[in-house]
């Protein structure tokens, strides 16, 4: 094992106040003066990060991710505790920063190319790239006011990226410019990853960390309160983030390893969720295709006004393949007494590539889990599918081709 | 102090790009651009001339016969002083106009204060030549001590970046500086013999006038631009020892600061 790129070692951070700034600036040079106030907002914090490792760094606002990310990049100081970073660091925090609106896209290339240290044959070298990648053709010449935004962050993120880092941190900027371009975006974190960069993400965005990292963090108060695979650790900040008074987050170790998630105020319960096969038979293996049902059952603990249900059909890595709930569907169920009983059947044909796929459920009153979540479970029910009959392909979707092949 | 120096050698491409920068965004949207900063100190200049040209020219020693002695006198301290304000005032308010990018980005914070000194001395260089041009219309040719006026732009700057080095720093904390710092140089600006000379104030207050540092290095301009006669080498010496100690403060001023000037940005 190579030695860590990143070591952050019982780091803590503290903003402090003091009487007056007098206090302040003789606390500087060691005379006795005490901060009135000490505002923490990370303690605790260790982690390793590995070349090539890809980390997402997931919690709500004000959690203390953009002061990690300040921490690492060396623009803040820990009040406590080590970072140790070994090899250079570029950071995507906010694209197009510092350009001059009256300079063109290339002098505010050249500009924020050294403001990262490089030097001018550095970047006389590079410059052509960063024009090509930026794709925005004549108007890299014209002043950056006459720029869309987009454009903007183009050229910010191609100047940024220009020189491969050994540490790339990547705050929730990614959902920039069109589509094309996060692609390509997209394309040049994954072969920087590949060729050896380490990979630190904060976003909400639950596709992208599950599609580019391996391991993801949450940070709750200021403190790591879970660090794991993404898709346990996005299950339980969904909990979190639904957590209200009186609920509760259950986190079940299954027999096959996985770790499922239940949180909710338990109004109304999933007590069994089944796939059954035309026959009515409970079945896990499902062939491509194959016309299957979905089997909740639901017990109603305390009178409620309205119930929704949601379901979403999850791939191995988390990624949501499909889901919608009853209140789209306009099948709200409304004044429920205590011990009702309820039954839903969902009927879908199993249009997934082969693989491994998992059922979440939420019992909600609206269509979001945000309002009143009664319960929401995560890994309610796994199945593999699997191609029996129908030819090679690839995916995780099964979209039936028919193709013509005409000779002219 | 070596690894500060190291990363701003790292960082000089950025340092140099950053005074050009500063110089050319004068120029993008204003016709005159960068001509403005040397038609003010100018403009100022001719005022002073014109409103006490004829009850000051009289005074200035050995010069009865020139007409133009006062103007020269006049830009001579223009010169040193405008050096010395734009040094501090800028120094000021560096670390809070850059705030969001100190807040965003890792860089040297000391590339900073040296951006502004180098673009202070390109602003005053230009100014130096726009003086000397006056002077070639007006058919003054300054006499040989001229050629140390670029040592006294050394002086100048060391004292200006001590000074403001230590105020931009405890500004970011205490923001009440910011506004008494240009009341100060306002009061300043009077209490150093720049458009009168020194002997029309009372004995006492001359001597009081001569703790302030200034009061030499215009002294010296003057010297150097006007008089054509010998530099006071002692008090300049002493002003360069002093320097030295403030850019020594500073600097530890700075470095005992540095991580905390961004938590309170």
């Amino acid at each position: 094992m190579n030695a860590p790129i990143l070591s952050v070692s019982n780091v803590g951070k503290a903003y402090r106040q003091y009487g007056s700034e007098f206090a302040r600036i003789l606390a500087w040079f060691n005379v006795a003066a005490k901060p009135i106030h000490e505002r923490r907002v990370l303690r605790d914090i260790s982690s390793d990060v590995n070349p090539g490792d890809a980390i997402g760094i997931v919690g709500q606002n004000g959690a203390g991710k953009s002061t990690l990310l300040k921490l690492i990049t060396g623009t803040q100081r820990p009040t406590i505790g080590q970072i140790h970073v070994g090899g250079r660091i570029g950071a995507i925090l906010e694209l197009g920063m510092g350009f001059n609106p009256d300079f063109t896209g290339r002098q505010n290339a050249y500009h924020s190319a050294g403001l990262m240290g490089f030097s001018q044959a550095d970047i006389d070298g590079i410059m052509p790239e960063i024009e090509a990648f930026a794709e925005i053709d004549d108007y890299f010449d014209q002043p950056v006011h006459t720029y869309s935004s987009g454009m903007q962050m183009r050229v910010g993120f191609a100047v940024i990226t220009a020189f491969r880092p050994e540490l790339l941190i990547v705050d929730e900027a990614l959902a920039v410019g069109d589509a094309y371009f996060q692609h390509k975006s997209f394309n040049r974190i994954r072969e920087f990853q590949k060729q050896g960069t380490s990979l630190l993400i904060v976003s909400h965005d639950r596709s992208a960390v599950q599609s580019l990292c391996d391991r993801a963090i949450l940070l709750e108060h200021g403190k790591i309160i879970h660090d794991g695979n993404p898709e346990a650790v996005f299950d339980y900040y969904n909990a979190i983030i639904a957590e209200k008074e009186n609920e509760t987050v259950e986190v079940k170790q299954l027999s096959d390893g996985k770790v499922q998630t239940t949180s909710g105020t338990g109004e109304a319960r999933v007590e069994s969720v089944a796939l059954l096969n035309s026959d009515n038979e409970p079945i896990e293996l499902v062939n491509v295709g194959q016309p299957i049902s979905l089997e909740i059952n639901i017990k109603v603990y305390q009178d409620i006004s309205t119930l929704v249900l949601g379901y979403m059909i999850k791939d191995r890595l988390g990624q949501i393949m499909y889901g919608t709930n009853t209140w789209h569907t306009k099948q709200i169920v409304s004044d429920l007494k205590q011990g009702t009983g309820l039954k839903y059947l969902i009927h879908f044909p199993a249009n997934l590539g082969p693989g491994t796929y998992s059922i979440s459920t939420a019992l909600v009153s609206t269509e979001t889990h945000l309002v009143n979540n009664y319960e929401w479970r995560d890994l309610a029910c796994v199945f593999e599918v699997v191609n029996l009959d129908k030819g090679t392909f690839v995916g995780t979707s099964w979209i039936h081709p028919s193709i013509n092949v005409e000779k002219e | 102090m070596k690894p500060l120096l190291l990363a701003v050698w790292r960082y000089r491409y950025f340092i140099l790009s950053s005074i050009k920068v500063d110089f050319k965004a004068r120029f993008v949207r204003s016709r005159l651009g960068g001509l403005w900063l040397i038609i003010h100190p100018l403009v100022q200049a001719a005022t002073f001339a014109l409103v006490l040209g004829q009850l000051l020219s009289g005074r200035l020693p050995n010069m009865s016969d020139n007409k133009l002695a006062y103007a020269v006198y006049l830009l001579a301290g223009t010169l040193a002083w405008n050096l010395f304000t734009e040094v501090i005032t800028r120094c000021l308010t560096v670390f809070i106009d850059n705030g969001n990018l100190l807040k965003k980005l890792v860089f040297p914070k000391i590339c900073l204060p040296l951006i502004v000194t180098g673009s202070a001395i390109v602003n005053n260089a230009l100014l130096f030549g726009a003086i000397l041009a006056v002077f070639a219309v007006l058919g003054y040719v300054p006499g040989l001590n001229v050629f140390w006026v670029p040592l006294l732009t050394i002086i100048t700057l060391g004292l200006a970046l001590g000074i403001g080095l230590i105020l931009g720093t405890l500004n970011v904390f205490i923001r009440d500086i910011g506004q008494v710092v240009p009341i100060v140089l306002q009061l300043g600006f009077w209490f150093t013999p720049i458009v009168y000379t020194p002997d029309i104030v009372p004995g006492s207050i001359q001597k009081l006038m001569q703790l302030n540092p200034m009061y030499w290095i215009v002294r010296a301009y003057q010297n150097a631009i006007l008089y054509d006669t010998a530099l006071p080498w002692l008090s300049l010496g002493f002003i360069f020892l002093t320097s030295l100690a403030l850019l020594g403060l500073a600097m530890t001023l700075f470095r005992r600061a540095s991580h905390e000037i961004v938590d309170v940005l």
